[in-house]
């Protein structure tokens, strides 16, 4: 019954551009694997650290390292995020 | 001077001009789309610095100790140098050169976010460009090193040729994923920045410089030690 009167009160267009922005959303939900990844190597680097503080440049710079490379998934999901919100290209498949 | 110019390759100052990135191809000049005419302007200025900067060097006399711009390029071309012996071992100490230019132009390319300006590195289109640079001096240099025969064996088949699939899937991947970790960070900062801005409208600068620390000067140099750092540890396993 409410969805009924949904469907038939919006149109097209402002409906794929409302799912275009809730699918980004999720698509930035990529990011929480990133996150517990990117602390579990810092926890990780502390722990090297506090075991051997003279190969503190070392890790350190293995860690950064490493964090980035694991941010790229929750990068991926920005990029589609992105553009899903300034391209709209599920737009243009109406 | 053209003003229009000037406009377009300025943008709006507090950053709103970001999201047009995507959005006005038609009623803009591809031409003169700004972030590769900041691009374009970024490598002349480097050009003339570095030109200028190589005839002081050669002035210089070896006998004294340096001092002033020829002391800080001797830092500069050590450091580099440093870094790819210690990444690649010394006898590829000939990258240095291409290292050292992917290095100054990505460290400068993703400051320009201080500066107000759009980075180019925030165009997916110098990024795409910048990862077929390194994915053409991997795979020369791989040749050069093994022929073609070889390079295509030890890379695709090895000593696993049931991997075949994984070995393409992981090759065709590298430039994608390269230009979007560079991509993604940069414009990511820059969009944050913007929000930023328009939020919080005159009250800004009370927060805005400690952000652009993290998302311009931080991430900024981060994401060039990591494209440098996956430019040469690539093109080190393919001449291996």
């Amino acid at each position: 019954m409410f969805l009924e009167t949904v469907a038939s009160s919006i149109s097209n267009e402002a409906f794929v551009l409302g799912m275009s922005a809730v699918g980004a959303g999720l698509a930035v939900c990529s990011g929480i694997g990133t996150g517990i990844g990117q602390g579990n190597a810092a926890g990780q680097a502390a722990a090297a650290v506090g075991r051997q503080p003279e190969a503190k440049g070392d890790v350190m710079q293995m860690m950064i390292l490493g964090q980035a490379i694991a941010e790229t998934s929750a990068i991926y999901g920005f990029v589609v995020a992105i553009i899903l919100l300034f391209i709209n290209p599920l737009v243009s498949s109406l | 001077m053209n003003p229009l110019l000037m406009k377009f390759a300025i943008g709006e100052s507090d950053g709103s001009g970001l999201f047009k990135i995507f959005q006005s191809e038609a009623d803009m000049n591809p031409i003169v789309n700004p972030t590769v005419f900041n691009s374009v302007v970024l490598v002349l200025v480097l050009s003339v610095f570095f030109i200028i900067c190589g005839n002081a060097v050669k002035k210089a006399d070896p006998t004294k100790p340096s001092r002033g711009i020829v002391l800080l390029l001797e830092m500069l071309v050590t450091g580099i140098e440093g870094l790819v012996e210690q990444t690649m071992g010394l006898k590829h100490l000939n990258f240095a050169p291409f290292i050292g230019t992917l290095a100054a132009y990505l460290v400068c390319a993703n400051l320009l976010g201080l500066l107000g300006l759009s980075a180019p590195t925030s165009d997916y289109n110098v990024t795409l460009a910048l990862a077929v640079i390194t994915i053409v001096v991997m795979v020369g240099s791989g040749i050069k090193a093994k022929g073609i025969g070889g390079y295509l064996y030890d890379t695709y088949l090895g000593d696993f040729p049931f991997l075949l699939p994984l070995n393409i899937t992981g090759e065709l991947a590298k430039p994608i994923s390269l230009s979007f970790r560079l991509f993604g960070n940069i414009l990511s900062g820059g969009i944050i920045m913007s929000l930023i801005y328009q939020a919080l409208g005159w009250f800004s600068p009370l927060i805005a410089p400690a952000l652009h620390g993290y998302f311009d000067v931080f991430s900024g140099v981060i994401q060039t030690l990591i494209f440098i750092m996956l430019t040469m540890i690539w093109s080190q396993g393919a001449m291996e």
